[in-house]
């Protein structure tokens, strides 16, 4: 038994942050509804997230009553939408501890983000740390996101860089062992993800970054799996971008964000061009704002700020600590049942240590996708396939895995309903 | 919805006990198919004798859904004329296309009738076409060599 769970009573229950995971659930209207005429049991929250009504309220009371475009105008409603979409800027500065609120850049999603930063390195990039030519690398993993391997990819078609990257250990923990080989003189950026969508692995950066400070390169985490469930500070994590997405911590789709180091930012060239983002604009060429509104071309996401804004003000009221807490006392229940599942195979940390909350594994003989659709008939809603992240599968030499993903309102009953139907799959197949 | 419907008898006979499998020599085409979305892939090769589909043969990996429609398309489509073989490509992509709406004719479709259930579950209509598709490719395939070569 790995469980750490700490019962109810002992003298040091209380020396952990917590909450009451019942109240939470109240909060969310949709964990209400049944599926297939079971209750729900939603399992995907590493796909995306649910939403409180708190951040679905936000949302509705702006459009109904603060509803203009930011920016732009002088009037009472145009005020009062900026005020609310800046407000959400400074709630997500505050959440993850940026120094300043104009290193906050809303994007549609992660993706545009990894894609903005991307964008940003070519061959007559003015500030020598983003050019890129032949003989220059570039170093990701191979446990990222498509997100965060494709943009690096089409860069190093772009300007004929090479892109090299960490492979993985049978545990599915970054393989360091090479680190001062790959991290090297050449290297002009280094891009991994902070927490696997898929192996659940929380990956340590301290050894990274120093390495990747000896050599005078930047760092950049995908923090889209850690934002949502572990407190963020950019200052202690030393990074020179985080990427990150809304509707993975209770807000909206349609909203990311890229967190960058102001200097950084500000020494970047435009992402897309067009209204918002410029200083001065004339026939003959134009000049651009500073960051953030450098990269924000035209109408943002307002509503989905003022969402995102509101998400972030749920999970301060309970506190990151807390969250980190539950996923990591919840993951090590899931493990232990897990394990009881005959012919149930975990791919990623077996402990749940340096680890969140999201579990892939694949069950004996048969496929992920009949997997799926028998817990989907029991209610039971988890991701199926490669999970956006095939080099994953190809190293672990899978087609395709089941991953449960947990999150605050995530109970341990629910963990045993997903294993009560593991249970029923194995019969329908047996 | 009922998952009986989806996991007829007839599908998960053909999953646990395929027909045709394996690829064979010799062949006219070969094709390599993959659904993106799940990673289900197939390897599909069909021999030509004048008119005639004169061998299926195939490999893959995929769901219960994707392997059991190969096995049926395999002993539905193999020695059948290529025209034959491609009405009944037609009835079966159309009932996949039905949303459930679409009675299957079973002179047509024979053990494909129980993919009438298939078709109601949108995630899953790619998995039961991939092995279709991918023969729809090299008969094709095939015929346009056969004409190059005479
Ligand atoms: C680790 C990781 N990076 C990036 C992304 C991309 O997020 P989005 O699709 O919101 O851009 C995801 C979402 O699946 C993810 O899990």
């Amino acid at each position: 038994m790995t469980a750490l769970t700490i019962p109810a009573g002992m003298p040091q229950y209380d020396d952990k942050p917590r909450f009451d995971v019942e109240r939470v659930r109240a909060d969310f209207p949709i964990l209400g509804r049944e599926v297939n005429g079971h209750p729900l049991v939603y399992l995907d929250s590493g796909n995306t997230s649910q939403k409180p009504r708190q951040v679905i309220d936000a949302v509705a009371r702006y459009y109904a009553e603060h509803n203009a475009n930011v920016a732009r105008s002088v009037h009472t409603l145009g005020t009062e939408s900026t005020e609310a979409y800046e407000g959400a800027r400074a709630k997500v500065a505050a959440f993850i501890g940026a120094p300043s609120v104009d290193e906050v850049v809303f994007t549609k999603n992660a993706t545009e983000a990894l894609n903005l930063v991307a964008h940003a390195f070519g061959p007559h990039a003015q500030d020598p740390r983003f050019r890129l030519g032949p003989g220059d690398e570039i170093v990701i993993s191979e446990m990222e996101h498509h997100s965060n391997i494709v943009p690096w990819q089409l860069l190093c078609q772009r300007t004929g860089a090479t892109l090299r990257w960490f492979g993985l250990t049978e545990t599915g923990r970054l393989d360091e062992s090479n680190l001062d080989e790959l991290v090297n003189e050449r290297t002009k950026i280094v891009s991994i993800v902070h927490m696997s969508n898929v192996l659940g692995t929380v990956n340590a950066t301290a050894r990274i970054t120093a390495r990747v400070r000896e050599v005078g390169a930047l760092l950049m985490l995908d923090c889209s799996q850690s934002v949502p469930h572990l407190p963020m500070d950019v200052v202690d994590y030393d990074a020179d971008f985080i990427a990150f997405t809304g509707h993975k911590m209770l807000a909206p789709t349609g909203i990311g964000v890229l967190w960058g180091r102001g200097e950084l930012l500000n020494a970047m060239p435009p992402f897309l061009g067009g209204g918002s983002m410029i200083e001065t604009v004339k026939m003959t060429g134009s000049t651009f704002a500073p960051a953030p509104a450098r990269f924000e071309a035209g109408t943002p996401p307002i509503a989905q700020a003022v969402g995102l804004g509101a998400a972030i003000d749920y999970l301060t009221a309970i506190g990151m600590d807390a969250v980190a807490w539950h996923d990591k006392e919840l993951t090590a229940y899931a493990l232990d049942a897990l394990d009881t599942v005959p012919g149930l195979r975990i791919y990623g940390p077996r402990v749940p240590v340096g680890r969140g909350a999201t579990i892939s594994f694949t069950l004996d003989g048969i496929h992920p996708h009949d997997v799926g659709q028998v817990l989907d008939s029991l209610g039971v809603q988890v991701r199926v396939g490669h999970h956006c992240a095939k080099p994953i599968c190809d190293r672990f030499a899978v087609p395709a895995l089941t991953r449960a993903s947990f999150y605050l309102y995530t109970t341990t009953d629910e963990v045993d309903a997903l294993v009560r139907g593991l249970d029923q799959v194995r019969k329908v197949f047996a | 919805m009922q998952l009986d419907q989806l996991y007829q008898e007839i599908i998960l006979d053909h999953y646990k006990r395929p027909k045709g499998r394996g690829l064979r020599e010799p062949f006219a085409a070969g094709v390599h198919h993959v659904n993106p979305t799940c990673g289900d892939e197939i390897t599909l090769r069909v021999a030509l004798d004048g008119e005639t589909i004169s061998d299926i043969s195939y490999d893959g990996q995929g769901c219960s859904i994707s392997q059991a429609s190969a096995s049926v398309l395999y002993e539905l489509l193999n020695g059948r004329k290529v025209d034959d073989a491609f009405a009944v490509h037609a009835a079966f992509v159309e009932l996949m296309g039905g949303k459930g709406q679409v009675e299957p004719d079973e002179e047509v479709l024979g053990d494909a009738v129980a993919f009438a259930g298939v078709a109601k579950y949108p995630a899953r209509v790619k998995c039961a076409l991939l092995s279709w598709m991918a023969l729809k490719d090299a008969v094709a395939q095939a015929v346009a060599l056969e004409k190059e070569e005479v």
